[in-house]
């Protein structure tokens, strides 16, 4: 489910697992590589800047074929608060997989998840905002990277998920 | 450009202080990612956005909105496998 103006995305998911299990895959900087698909040099810290590298999942061999043109490219956020158990957020510049540019000077979206603790488990809400600053032919990249890509990949874990389930 | 449908490089440049060679090198640039177009009208090149501009924000959006659903789906996974 998800809500969208031009600005920003904002997406809901229960999780049916402890909080203190989804405030850990979230803030541990290895558990948050495992399911993200990014490999990172440390920990997470408040207001500090982290770089990683793009490490496609080892979840599924047809996926991570995909993910494959991207592997090892530089990934870098910039943490922005850590408020146990209940917001994580970073800054990150949205589809930055062009290796020729140097994405350090554009703008950067907001990226928060806010955790709610459920009788089922967790309500996570994750917030994507600061769009309307991303140049014009940033965007077009993102169309450009997706197509056959990330959306294929929906489809595959959706069925690996249902198979494993 | 997305309200006034075409336009020529002398009436974008119009009221910018800027010079037609730098809109024609930024229009360039929105051309060569698809989102703009240009056409002829009598003599003149005239420019059109390619989308309008809310429909274009729209499908960025639906873009990254994919993405996000695929992360998710991982982490439910990741949280919710027993290990």
């Amino acid at each position: 489910m998800s809500t969208a103006v031009s600005d920003r995305i904002e997406k809901q998911v229960l999780l049916r697992a402890p909080l203190s299990r989804v405030w850990q895959a979230l803030t541990d900087s290895k558990e948050f590589g495992q399911w993200f698909g990014v490999r990172f040099d440390g920990p997470f810290k408040t207001g500090a800047p982290i770089s990683g590298r793009i490490a496609p999942t080892t979840m599924d061999a047809k996926v991570a074929e995909m993910q494959k043109p991207y592997e090892g490219m530089a990934f870098n956020i910039m943490i922005d608060r850590i408020e146990p158990k209940n917001l994580f957020s970073f800054r990150w510049h949205p589809f930055a997989v062009d290796p020729k540019v140097d994405y350090s000077d554009e703008p950067t979206t907001l990226v928060a998840f806010s955790l709610k603790e459920v009788p089922e488990g967790v309500l996570l809400t994750v917030t994507e905002s600061g769009f309307d600053k991303i140049p014009l032919d940033r965007r077009a990249t993102a169309f450009a990277s997706n197509e056959g890509g990330w959306s294929m990949q929906v489809t595959l874990i959706q069925k690996y998920v249902e198979k494993t389930a | 450009m997305s309200d006034a449908g075409p336009l020529s490089i002398a009436s974008l440049a119009d009221g910018f202080d800027i010079s037609r060679q730098a809109i024609s090198k930024h229009l360039r640039v929105i051309s060569d990612a698809g989102l703009a177009k240009c056409g002829r009208r009598g003599r003149e090149t005239v420019w059109q956005l390619e989308q309008d501009g809310l429909a274009e924000a729209r499908r960025y959006l639906q873009t990254v909105s994919k993405d996000w659903d695929d992360k998710l789906r991982r982490l439910k996974h990741f949280v919710e496998s027993d290990s």
